[in-house]
């Protein structure tokens, strides 16, 4: 807690979490140390992955076409372990766009985005984005024509999902790793598009 | 994927409607989407139905899961955006029936 910097009493949810802990290291479970480095592996995790599997798409299309065909595998040729047959891709196209969403509580694809971000998993975005897409999108600065075909996508059981954004125009002779390097956590999200910066 | 698994009844492209229910417990049927009819975009696997692990049991046998694509023009009677708008929700088989062509 000493990361936020003031005295706050703990919500509902930060006292049944200290409880567990506290009660878990007590027991012999789990000791102090395994829990923090868990947290510090969690907490360092950032969405590096999801780039590196969106500039390896951009860059060659029989890969592209394997990762929408079969999301883990394709992130497993990479070296990334992602459990068999859960994580589905969505491709961007100048037609489609897609966006993601967990309606019923936070699901999202960590193991290739990190930590999620606190506006993902409040109440406002996951009952507005499902609703009126286009009015969300806007508040994020995107704003898409009528003619661009909006896709929700609601994680609700047990797959995860993360959108392959359209590549940027005048990026066409850019390196996987430049390509890497425009890639944004929100862009794989679906609520902005990648540009080329 | 688990071994003990319901044989799925339903393929891509076929026109579903998720039962309008309002049981009790540990549901990931969203609620916006009950009653609902929609097209199967693909099948997803088996998995132990997770209303059955919230009580402690195995959920098995485990429950075809299905991606289902919804227009979101029907899914909101006032809903403002292109007429292609669609919303994709994961449901379990034991949720949907079929619907009218």
């Amino acid at each position: 807690m000493s990361e936020l910097g003031k005295y706050a009493p703990l919500t509902y949810f930060q006292l049944m979490e200290v409880s567990l802990r506290e009660l878990l290291v007590e027991k012999g479970v789990v000791s102090d140390a395994e829990v923090d480095a868990v947290a510090a592996d969690m907490k360092s995790r950032g969405f590096e992955r999801g780039a590196k599997v969106v500039a390896r798409a951009w860059s060659d299309p029989a890969y592209k076409r394997r990762l929408l065909a079969d999301g883990s595998a394709a992130c497993e040729e990479l070296g990334l372990d992602i459990p068999a047959l859960r994580l589905v891709v969505v491709e961007n196209t100048p037609a489609v766009h897609n966006v993601i969403v967990c309606t019923l509580c936070s699901c999202y694809p960590r193991m290739l985005l990190g930590l999620p971000p606190d506006w993902y998993k409040s109440r406002n975005y996951r009952s507005r984005v499902v609703r009126e897409p286009r009015a969300v999108l806007a508040e994020f600065g995107t704003r898409l024509p009528d003619q661009v075909a909006i896709r929700v996508h609601d994680s609700t059981a047990d797959m995860r999902y993360m959108v392959l954004p359209l590549r940027p125009a005048g990026t066409e002779d850019w390196s996987e790793e430049r390509l890497a390097g425009i890639v944004t956590r929100d862009s794989m999200i679906g609520v902005a598009l990648a540009k080329a910066t | 994927m688990a071994a003990e698994a319901l044989a799925a009844r339903f393929k891509p492209g076929d026109r579903v409607r998720v039962m309008k229910a309002y049981p009790l417990g540990h549901i990931r049927t969203p609620y916006y989407i009950r009653g609902c009819s929609g097209v199967i975009e693909r099948i997803c696997g088996a998995f132990p139905n997770p209303e059955e692990l919230a009580q402690m049991r195995s959920g098995l046998p485990a429950q075809p899961l299905y991606r289902v694509r919804f227009a979101q023009a029907e899914v909101w009677p006032d809903y403002r955006g292109g007429r292609d708008d669609t919303v994709d929700v994961e449901i379990f088989q034991h949720w949907l029936d079929k619907a009218a062509e």
